[in-house]
């Protein structure tokens, strides 16, 4: 291994420059107003978290974790994702005083560092947990909220797939009859591998008829028709009420007004375990990776011992900010110069500022080894320098 | 309508997924293949195409600067990049094999493996139980076990001559290879019908 240079940092992590930092904060804030006036209320868990309750019951797969020892010897994970922690949180305390429960986060997740760019191994993720509420409504609620903190948050043009776990679950089982049999499906589909999907389907031992209802099944996409075409190819009762949780969904949809942002697609799979209802993932136009996603986790809060239902969604903040590709225009501070005799005087104009709230730096004349080069950064500038009632 | 851009590998696979393209009805301009620039527009089918190294076509995918690609299966199970692979063009027919001097055993302490897919290789070794050491080369494998760098090679053989040239015997059949229409997970969702479109009339000429 080489030396290590002293301007390196860890693979993986970023410095957050000043200007992207107010960038930031301004989308962040935006996000967070919206999210608080839908009544979800803010917190915080710690970074580190013990591997065998948070570490073992987070949908984040054990090689992606950050781990390290305590002194005790036991291992401690970095956060992979906040719905654990808060899970923690809310099955162990928050939920005994209010149900549903309505929280909501901006925390730095970490996953295992990778040699390749693009993969940042600390990342910040905003997003909430609708904790203790199972029906359709918190569904809606959770899509809807995430379209108005896009939109809050600047972004134009974006879409929301939505699909449901138990539709492909119940077709699956129809056709081959085993969750052993179904699970090799599911895995293909989870794997993005539509050729592996092909080849498995063509070496079943089934009958044409079932095994185009499994290849059509990758077609339906779209708010029209899609759930009738969907109907179609099951048979019996399972998975019917996967379709229609997923008619009412949309309906409120329609009532919140965002449906224009949501796209049916009853194909969509996401981590093979995890997610138990209505699941959805956020696209923008202009970014290649998924940009947040959500859904339905019922399974999660049993680990940590209370039995209820959970929804939220998680918005990550890199890519949102690759979306918005903004740069904002900072409120560039004025700039006070002074020399001793007169601190007193610019003391009191850089006060006269500061209770506008504007910004304003004071500098000591003195400090400055290249005065010109300095002052060129600023456009406002004030100088109390010399004599008395000098100003320049 | 935005553009649909499409990442295709330099050489012999460029070629023949072009046939492919034309014969599934794009009208692509009839210098399209002998040209060395490395972005060709096609306006008239609102398509744009970008000249990648084989090994690369999954990363621009994966990425997002190219919607789809055309990428060797070799290439997937080599990088495991997130991508949606949604047809196999059954173009470029190959398979990854173990080759090696004939009549040769493998070492026993430290059995050592050259290869272009070292994670190919370790993979398909750690699941016959057996622990072996990789070197990574970027060509002429064969040379590996003839000068007695390892004892074994992994390697892409498409008829077995060159195999034949060195001297060396395959050993063990690892996978067949074809090249594979792949898709940006975010462009497979946003551009699904314009995809599924080319998937479709692609499929179309895969099937004759």
């Amino acid at each position: 291994m080489s030396k290590l240079f002293m301007f390196e940092k860890p693979i993986g992590m970023r410095d957050t420059f000043p200007h992207l930092y107010s960038l930031k904060k301004e989308i962040r804030m935006n996000i967070e107003n919206e999210m608080m006036n839908w009544g979800y209320e803010f917190m915080e868990t710690p970074a580190l978290e013990y591997d065998e309750t948070v570490g073992e019951a987070s949908a984040i797969l054990d090689q992606q974790l950050f781990k390290l020892l305590d002194q005790q010897g036991r291992t401690l994970v970095l956060r992979p994702d906040m719905t654990t922690p808060i899970a923690r949180v809310a099955a162990s305390k928050l939920l005994k005083d209010r149900n549903p429960l309505r929280l909501a986060y901006a925390a730095n997740l970490f996953r295992a560092q990778q040699r390749e760019g693009g993969r940042p191994a600390e990342f910040e993720q905003i997003g909430v947990e609708l904790i203790g509420d199972s029906t359709v409504s918190a569904d809606a609620e959770t899509i809807a909220l995430m379209a108005s903190v896009l939109k809050a948050s600047g972004l134009k043009d974006f879409t929301i797939a939505v699909g449901h776990v138990g539709f492909l679950q119940e077709l699956f089982l129809q056709i081959v009859g085993t969750e052993e049999r179904a699970e090799k499906l599911r895995k293909h589909l989870y794997e993005k591998n539509y050729v592996g999907y092909r080849k498995h389907v063509d070496s079943l031992p089934l009958s044409s008829i079932d095994k185009k209802r499994l290849i059509d099944v990758l077609h339906i996409q779209g708010n029209g028709g899609s759930i009738e075409k969907a109907e179609a190819l099951l048979e019996g009762e399972g998975g019917r009420g996967a379709l229609r949780e997923l008619e009412e969904l949309l309906s409120v949809l329609k009532d919140y007004g965002v449906e224009d942002y949501v796209k049916m697609d009853v194909s969509l799979v996401s981590h093979m375990s995890y997610y138990t209802g209505v699941l959805f993932e956020v696209y923008a136009d202009n970014v290649g990776f998924v940009l947040g996603n959500g859904g339905r986790y019922d399974n999660l809060l049993k680990k940590f011992g209370a039995e209820v239902g959970a929804t939220g969604f998680g918005i990550r903040m890199d890519y949102l900010m690759e979306a918005l590709g903004k740069s904002v225009v900072q409120a560039q501070p004025a700039l006070i110069l002074f020399s001793a005799e007169r601190r007193k005087e610019a003391a009191a104009k850089a006060a006269e500022f500061r209770e506008n709230q504007q910004p304003v730096i004071v500098q000591d004349v003195k400090g400055v080894t290249d005065l010109d080069s300095f002052t060129a950064g600023f456009k406002e500038v004030y100088s109390f320098i010399g004599k008395a009632g000098d100003q320049a | 309508m935005k553009e649909l851009t499409i990442a295709m590998p330099k050489g012999r696979i460029f070629e023949e997924a072009v046939v492919m393209l034309k014969e599934a009805g794009y009208n692509l301009p009839p210098e399209f293949d002998d040209s060395r620039k490395l972005i060709i527009e096609v306006p008239e089918e609102n398509l744009r195409f970008i000249l990648a190294k084989p090994m690369d076509v999954p990363t621009y995918v994966e990425h997002g600067v190219a919607d789809i690609g055309i990428a060797g299966k070799d290439v997937m199970l080599e990088e495991e990049r997130h991508v949606y692979e949604l047809l196999d063009l059954k173009i470029s027919h190959c398979y990854l094999a173990v080759a090696g001097l004939p009549d040769t055993e493998m070492n026993e302490v430290a059995p050592r493996i050259a290869t272009k897919y070292p994670n190919v290789a370790s993979s398909y070794f750690r699941e016959q139980g057996e622990q072996v050491e990789i070197i990574k080369l970027n060509g002429s494998i064969e040379i590996a076990p003839i000068i007695g760098l390892t004892d074994r090679i992994v390697d892409i053989v498409s008829t077995g001559r060159t195999l034949k040239e060195n001297g060396l015997v395959e050993y063990e059949h690892i996978v067949d290879i074809t090249s594979r229409l792949i898709a940006n997970p975010v462009s497979y969702r946003l551009m699904h019908d314009r995809i599924s479109e080319m998937t479709d009339r692609l499929e179309k000429v895969v099937n004759g």
